[in-house]
């Protein structure tokens, strides 16, 4: 029951979120599934693979013992589950998540911003600073990794000729 | 991958409609479920498809670096530079209404909308481009016997 095969470990998280795609729409959540479907099941498992590509093919068998990894899954495991015995029924009406700021959105919105789709409306007006935040850490993470990864040819050409010099 | 010969055919026939339908998801994000975000990354799978059939430096030729960090910078731009417009409107940073004539909020609302959002899109398809070519063009190519 070990997988040490990335690749087969790489598809099978690929398979995980479109599953989990599944549960959102079974949720009523499409905007939510909707990017899980094409971030997490697609673009994250191309980086994955990406990233396998130059590193290695199977995971190392481990140094230490599973005793202590296991005991931390178990554990935490079941803290989130006993969490669970806290939360209202699923789809009941009247929890904090129905009653704080959900029904002023869905009256407010046709009105002030005219919009059918409320997710947007929320996203892009509302919380437009939310939205700007998010825009400017994935325009971080792109540059961040363009400044660890990217090889401009003027340094390549460079290091080669340090190869060849050594 | 030069003898893959229906892996080619197939994804030069499906690239187009990848991007057609990222373009309905980021200009029909108002009606229906999608928006900036999904339509960027939709984008961007069809570029990266292309790579992944046709070798990464055909798509540097296609889209060069230098263009995606252009994109990444004006989307984030287009964002925030919205949010300047109305401030020099003498409305509230990210306020659409500046955008309209007075009593017409909503259609200052309608056009932020499709601004903003046009920003994230540019962002995230440029942003996620730029992330694969970085990590494709350093590794090796994979042989067609290791698949």
């Amino acid at each position: 029951m070990v997988l040490r095969d990335l690749f087969a470990a790489v598809m099978l998280s690929g398979v995980f979120s479109l599953l989990s795609a599944g549960l959102f729409v079974a949720l009523d959540a499409v905007d939510v599934a909707f990017t899980e479907a094409a971030v997490g099941a697609g673009i994250s498992t191309v980086l994955m693979l990406g990233t396998m590509a130059f590193t290695s093919r199977t995971e190392k068998p481990p140094q230490h013992s599973r005793a202590l990894p296991i005991l931390v899954v178990v554990v935490t495991g079941a803290a989130l589950i006993y969490g669970t015995a806290d939360l209202p029924p699923f789809g009941s009406p009247d929890t904090p998540v129905q009653l704080h700021v959900a029904p002023e959105y869905i009256e407010r919105t046709p009105h002030e911003i005219g919009l059918p789709n409320i997710v947007t409306a929320v996203l892009a007006s509302y919380r437009g600073f939310d939205t700007l935040g998010e825009t400017t850490v994935i325009f971080t993470a792109g540059i961040a990794v363009i400044v660890l990864l990217h090889r401009s040819s003027g340094r390549r050409r460079k290091e080669d000729e340090d190869e060849e010099e050594a | 991958m030069e003898h893959h010969f229906i892996l080619r055919v197939i994804s030069k026939m499906l690239i187009p409609p990848i991007m057609l339908y990222a373009l309905y998801v980021q200009f029909h994000g108002d009606f229906g479920p999608g928006g900036g975000f999904q339509a960027g990354v939709i984008f961007a799978v069809a570029f990266i498809l292309y790579a992944i059939v046709f070798g990464v430096e055909t798509l540097t030729l296609v889209c060069p670096p230098a263009v995606l960090r252009a994109g990444m910078a004006l989307g984030v731009l287009l964002y925030a530079g919205t949010g300047v417009y109305s401030l020099l409107r003498g409305y509230n940073y990210l306020d659409y209404a500046a955008l309209a004539e007075p009593g017409h909020a909503e259609h200052g609302q309608h056009l932020g909308i499709l601004l903003v959002e046009g920003g994230v899109g540019l962002t995230v398809a440029s942003a996620m481009i730029a992330i694969f070519v970085a990590f494709a063009s350093r590794s090796p190519d994979i042989k067609d016997t290791d698949w």
